[in-house]
Parts: C-alpha cells; structure tokens; sequence
C-alpha cells in the first residue's frame, strides 16, 4: 500500500493558523479546544449543506508572473476555482478544458468570470510552471501557486483535501478535491460543479452565477 | 501520419505477432495483434517542464481468449505505467494498476480520461499538439505491438476521430 501523507483541511491542528487572530486571546490554555472547534466547524460547513456555507475567504499566494495575488484581485467579478497540480494528466486538464469549452459556450458572458487553478503541489509546481500549464487551454486561466502555509490556508478556506501519495520509484502523485468552486463577484460561495455532472447542469450554473447580482 | 511513417513503423515490427497497421486516412488509426484492436491512442499535449502525460486507447478483443495488457513503454518517456483514477467523495485519487488490465475475450478495454490511463513518466521532451509519440504496448498472450499516439490539445476530452467527442 502507497504510504498518505495527509494534509486534509480543516484538521485540528490548523487552528491555530486560523486568520481571525481574535481567537489568539483565548489560545494558551485553549489551543486544542479551538482546533477541535474549529475542524468541527469545518465539516458544518461542508457544501452538501443547504445553508450558507462559508467557504472561500481570503488568501495570498503567487501569480505565474511572480505577483503577488490576494482574494482582492478578483473582488467584482464572480469566478470558478479548481485546485489540482501540473503532473496531473486526468482530472485537471479533464475540468480545465470544461471550464475553457463551457465559456465558449457561453458567448459573449463567457469572460464575465475567471477560472482559477490553484497548485497543490507546492513542491513541484513554480509559479512559471503554471502559467505554461494554464496557457495550454487558449483561454485566460489565472494559475497560482504559494508557500506550502499559503497553499494549506486557501485549502482550508474552500474545504479542499490533498494528500501526497508515494510511488515506487520515489515519485508522488496527489489525491485531491476535484470539485470546481463557483464564487460570486462578492467572493461568497455559490455552486460546486462536480467532476461527473453533465455539462448542461455545470453550464446552467455558470449562467445563473453571471447573472447574480 | 505519412504513409512513410507508418510504412516505418510497421518495418519496425519484426516477430511474428506483431501488428499489421492500417490507416484509412491521416487522422483515424488504429492497430491489430493477435485478435486485438487497438484504436486511437491519443495523448494531450503537456507544456514546457511538464514532466508527465496522460495516454488513452482502447483495446477490442476479438479473440475467445482473454489478454491482459501487462506493459507500455515508450522511448519519450523515462517509465510509462498503468493507472487507475477513481473519484471517492469527491476526492480524485490516481493509482499504479499492479498486474496490468483485463481485455476479456470478446470486450473492450477502455482507457479514457476518468477512468484507467497510462502515464508517460519522466518526459524527455514535452508533447506537442500534432505530433505521434510511439509506444510499444505490451500483451500477456498477443505479445507486442507498436502503436503512436496521437497529441492532441490539452483541452481534449476524447480522441478527436470521434467527431462528438467533448463537442
């Protein structure tokens, strides 16, 4: 059996990296209450629930031009985010050129949200590497990568589990989340389009996500 | 694909069991061994520094016997294994098949994007849309055969001989 390293969002002892420092004040005799409340949290806020779940939130991380690239540089525009890693040959290319045949589908609104794809893969993937990756698609991707804090945040915010899994030889490959997150233009969580749901479904939701208000 | 290459490709192949390779025309290609057909191996291009690519086909046998494809190797790339995807929760998990994939007598082995493909390891050049990158597949009854695949555009989701694949 391959050897998992995990590094599943939302564990216990992510807390403490939590950004709402506010709860600092409580950590010295509390630490592992607050992690065990907040991976709690974590799971109530899983997307199958049909109340608002608080995924997303705010980030820092690497744009393939060496920027730097927060939650604010999408502020105003709703988007469509998937995290994966280049050495994936299924899944990510698989949704990215969904994502890329879905906007051209759409016409005109098709470049009225962006599609982001966040690497997972801290340890191979620089941010040159994504953009090369994401300009394979022939539509404008924003490919972003971060420090392994930086990855492990926005994993937290959007729910998103990833594991490293050894391969003979030395290598790893990643399991991951392969749902696509679809944001609204005020950065709040809106659908999930699934990795087997027909295109119909994932481009009625992309319509009625540009529509939002 | 010229008629040269595959003229090329088909000198290549020297024991008995391998293919005899037809082509009805420069985009659909497809090879036979042994009661197996192998149709449309196709890859998606990768980008400057990707060091791994997917590989998909299927294998027809025609046979009353089964087969296993046991092995894939390909001179563009350092290992070629065999891999499974399965979606479990939502989460994507890829891994090695260990002792190749069944082609039933009668079935049809499909490897396709969400489901078994083979992974070009160790890429010693990227691959570029248009291009063939050979390979030799490997057969635990019908022996071995040398087949391309054929790169296509990342945002391929099937072989693009079939004209309503991904459109």
């Amino acid at each position: 059996m391959p050897d998992i390293e995990e590094s599943k969002a939302g564990q216990a002892s992510a807390g403490a990296r939590w950004p709402w420092r506010a709860g600092l004040v409580l950590l010295a005799a509390a630490a592992g209450f607050t992690g065990l409340a907040l991976g709690i949290n974590h799971f109530a806020q899983a997307p199958s629930q049909d109340r608002q779940p608080a995924i997303g939130g705010p980030f820092t991380l690497t744009a393939p031009d060496g920027k730097t690239v927060t939650e604010q540089a999408l502020a105003g525009k709703p988007f469509a985010i998937f995290f994966g890693f280049t050495r994936c040959p299924d899944v990510c290319p698989t949704s990215l050129a969904r994502m890329a045949r879905l906007r051209e589908k759409l016409g005109a609104d098709g470049l009225k949200f962006a599609i982001v794809f966040v690497s997972v893969d801290v340890g191979r993937d620089k941010p040159a590497d994504l953009g090369r990756y994401v300009g394979l698609f022939g539509t404008p991707i924003l490919g972003l990568t971060g420090t392994q804090a930086q990855i492990d945040a926005i994993k937290r915010g959007y729910g998103v589990y990833s594991a490293k899994v050894s391969q003979p030889g030395g290598d790893y490959t990643i399991d991951h989340t392969a749902a696509i997150y679809l944001m609204d233009r005020h950065g709040q969580f809106a659908n999930l389009i699934t990795y087997d749901e027909p295109d119909d479904s994932a481009l009625a939701k992309l319509k009625a996500l540009i529509a939002q208000a | 694909m010229s008629s040269t290459r595959f003229a090329a490709l088909y000198a290549a192949c020297l024991t008995p069991l391998c293919a005899i390779v037809f082509a009805s025309d420069a985009i659909a290609h497809s090879y036979q061994v042994s009661g197996l057909a192998i149709g449309h191996p196709w890859s998606r291009e990768t980008a400057p520094g990707q060091s791994v690519g997917g590989g998909f086909l299927t294998v027809t046998n025609r046979g009353k016997t089964d087969d296993r494809l046991i092995a894939v190797t390909s001179p563009v790339a350092a290992q070629v294994q065999l891999h499974t995807m399965t979606m479990d929760g939502g989460v994507m998990r890829m891994r090695e098949v260990t002792g190749g994939l069944a082609v039933p007598a009668g079935g049809t082995l499909e490897l396709k994007p969400g489901g078994y493909h083979i992974m070009f390891i160790g890429l010693k050049k990227s691959l570029k849309a248009g291009e063939r990158v050979p390979a030799t597949l490997t057969f635990q009854r019908a022996g071995t055969v040398q087949v391309a695949f054929a790169v296509q555009p990342a945002t391929s989701t099937g072989p693009m001989e079939m004209p309503h694949a991904g459109h």
